[in-house]
């Protein structure tokens, strides 16, 4: 007989496990179709269909700019407002569908949980993913309105992807949390919408961070959204607000959420199958 | 290196079951605790426990202390009857759940078949959902390109390939899904019932691939009710019994002892006495009247009769005994409320003990299994006197008609037959008619 045969072990496991990312890893595929399937149906039966993914960021654009902008007369560094929110806002977009995706993702997927085998940690990790294409659609819509004034980012530009990683990092990070915790207490399902409302004027979205002066300002890095925000107006619309400090401690914790996150959604996956 | 293919070493595993809550004495205790359970949840939760384990303690073992091997290239049968742990254990082995004590070792590449179709989303096409569901069987997609045409031919969907499975028939929603499911190549394969899906043509067609895949020598688990199945497919079952492997062996013999278990049951359930209750009214037994043909069934184009007897312990007005029957499905078939097949009953009933014989006409059953619920209940607010939530069974089978001489499958819920007056004009005659 060949020596290669896989030889799989099945017992009881106690305390924390291993993240098994080999693992993770060889189900890769699975990872791509169930992201795949999820940018596919996510707009289905809809009469606006991928529109939405613009619609949304855009019109709170709007309603900022009105009320914040015009109104209470926030500054906000010098840029048009709108740009200046809408720069903000199309990552808090992805940021905040991905978290509220994740967090049921493991409740709305019940059924595959209890009848098929993979690693639990592919499904929030591709309703996080799944969101990138919206992101994509409302990035473009940034992109005419830079034009529009006249604003042509800095080089700082190539720092976009890791901000990008690092507002999936934190988005995740969360959601692992959270769904794992959903499949125990339905009460999470009630509590995401008020979370990320209260977390979207706990970020500087609306008005800008160097309200704050600079502890208190590289502090406000602990809300990892702090840092994408920031990095986002640094690296596009070419505010010298030197963003770095934030940046790190916001990578920090994002980070730390990511490992924690996982780990506690490992240990409490062994009930997953038998609670959904 | 053996040619073991799947070892268990004390396999068990317990669930939590919730029992009855306590009810509250006060309430300040019912605000207390409605504050502090979370809490005390959420602790428990930590410690990796299922939810609510610390109030209600109640726990089953659903599977215990179940050892066995199983060799490399052998097809094995597991047979018990609903609750006995099969599907537990084929969740187990397949890692969607984990036992709770003892081990298990599995030596190759699982697939594991629990239901077919999960994870098919019903706005993607059939095309797109062989991906996916391919995908989550755990299937490579260079392999599934490789098997898509004889997936679709085996399905028998070519033409609606590019159309949402939500606009399928249920035929075919299932025969796509099983087809998916069929052109999974591990070493090992772990099957759930899953052949008693689709039209009896199609379910003659999966059986045929089982024993395809069984001829291929792989190592199969398979779990069903369909004994013929089971026969046809593999030479040792194992019997499972309320959580143990009650006997191993020789295929026959296994089911031999599956029905043994079974009749044990079934002849306490052609007559069954109740317990005295503290109500105004209640049933005290009840009896099947008509003995059954061969094999302990009825033939579904005789009548049935069964009788109940109750008790009215005072005058009691508007009060009923509802009389269910369901099959095995749990549809509601028949339900009867006495006064409504003779309205005498409407009066007040004087106290004394009241034998119903009720008749089951012929040609209402088809073929299956079917219990009988009684219950006596107060139309004033529909309350409950007695429900002894105890059942008669009795199995009801075809014969000798057209249909199963042919063949063909039953495939309706009620066995009335319909009328039929034909005339036949034949062709050249029409003009001279009319």
């Amino acid at each position: 007989m060949p020596f290669d045969v896989p030889v799989i072990v099945v017992k009881p496991s106690r305390g924390w496990v291993s993240l098994k990312l080999n693992e993770l890893w060889h189900y890769r595929e699975l990872l791509y179709f169930l992201t795949w399937r999820d940018i596919k149906v996510r707009y289905k039966q809809t009469v606006l269909g991928a529109a939405w993914a613009i619609i949304q960021p855009f019109f709170t654009m709007l309603v900022f700019s009105l009320f914040f902008g015009r109104l209470a007369k926030i500054p906000s560094d010098g840029i048009p407002y709108p740009i200046f929110a809408y720069a903000a806002l199309v990552p808090w977009a992805f940021f905040s569908n991905g978290l509220s995706q994740s967090s049921n993702s493991l409740v709305d997927n019940a059924n595959m949980l209890k009848k098929v085998y993979f690693p639990r940690l592919v499904v929030p990790l591709s309703s996080v993913i799944s969101g990138v294409v919206d992101f994509i659609l409302a990035f473009t819509v940034l992109l005419g309105m830079m034009l529009f004034y006249g604003i042509y980012p800095t080089i700082n530009v190539i720092w976009l992807p890791f901000l990008l990683l690092l507002t999936l990092t934190t988005s995740l990070g969360v959601g692992l949390w959270l769904s794992a915790m959903n499949v125990q207490f339905r009460d999470v399902r009630y509590t995401v919408p008020f979370l990320t409302q209260f977390w979207l004027f706990a970020t500087p979205i609306a008005y800008p961070s160097s309200l704050l002066s600079d502890p208190w300002r590289t502090l406000y890095g602990i809300n990892p959204m702090v840092g994408v925000v920031e990095g986002f107006r640094w690296a596009l619309l070419g505010r010298d607000t030197a963003p770095g400090p934030i940046i790190l401690v916001s990578s920090l914790v994002a980070l730390a959420l990511l490992v924690g996150g996982a780990f506690f959604f490992r240990r409490l996956e062994r009930s997953f199958a038998d609670v959904v | 290196m053996s040619d073991i293919a799947i070892r268990l070493d004390g396999l068990g595993k317990q669930y939590r079951i919730g029992g009855q809550q306590e009810g509250y004495r006060t309430i300040r205790e019912a605000m207390t605790n409605a504050f502090v359970s979370p809490f005390r949840r959420a602790r428990g939760l930590l410690r990796g426990q299922p939810y609510g384990v610390a109030e209600l303690d109640e726990t089953i073992w659903a599977l215990r202390q179940v050892s066995f091997q199983i060799k490399r290239g052998e097809v094995v049968g597991i047979i018990g009857r609903n609750g006995a742990g099969k599907t537990t254990l084929l969740k187990i082995l397949s890692r969607i759940t984990e036992p709770t004590e003892g081990q298990a070792e599995i030596y190759g590449r699982v697939g594991s078949l629990l239901e077919v179709g999960t994870g098919f989303h019903p706005e993607l096409t059939g095309r797109e959902n062989i991906y996916l569901n391919g995908a989550i069987l755990g299937m490579r997609k260079s392999e599934i390109d490789y098997k898509f045409d004889e997936i679709v031919t085996f399905a028998e969907i070519e033409k609606f390939l590019d159309t949402p499975v939500k606009h399928y028939s249920s035929g075919m929603y299932v025969r796509l899904a099983f087809s998916v499911a069929a052109h999974l190549e591990p070493e090992i394969l772990l099957v759930d019932e899953v052949l008693a899906v689709g039209d009896w043509g199609f379910q003659k067609k999966c059986l045929g691939k089982m024993q395809d895949v069984v001829h291929e020598g792989r190592t199969v688990l398979f779990v069903s009710h369909n004994m013929s199945a089971i026969r046809s497919l593999c030479k040792r079952a194992i019997l499972l019994e309320q959580g143990t492997r009650t006997f191993d062996g020789e295929t026959l013999t296994a089911i031999a002892a599956y029905r043994s278990s079974m009749e044990s049951d079934r002849t306490s359930r052609d007559s069954l006495q109740f317990k005295p209750v503290d109500s105004k009214a209640q049933i005290m037994a009840i009896r099947l009247l008509t003995k059954p043909q061969e094999h302990e069934s009825f033939d579904y184009t005789k009548p049935i009769s069964f009788e109940i007897t109750s008790e009215m312990r005072s005058e009691i007005s508007s009060i009923y005994l509802g009389i269910t029957i369901y099959n095995e499905y749990e549809d509601r078939l028949i339900f009867w409320r006495d006064f409504e097949l003779m309205p005498e009953l409407l009066e007040p009933r004087i106290p004394g003990l009241y034998v119903y014989e009720v008749t089951i006409p012929g040609h209402t059953l088809p073929p299956g299994y079917y219990r009988i619920d009684v219950a006596l209940v107060e139309l004033a607010g529909l309350t409950l006197l007695h429900w002894p939530q105890e059942f008669l069974t009795f199995e009801v089978s075809d014969y000798d008609s057209v249909r199963i001489l042919r063949g063909l499958p039953w495939k309706s819920l009620s066995a009335t037959p319909l009328g039929l007056n034909i005339q036949i004009i034949p062709k050249g005659c029409r003009q001279s008619i009319s």
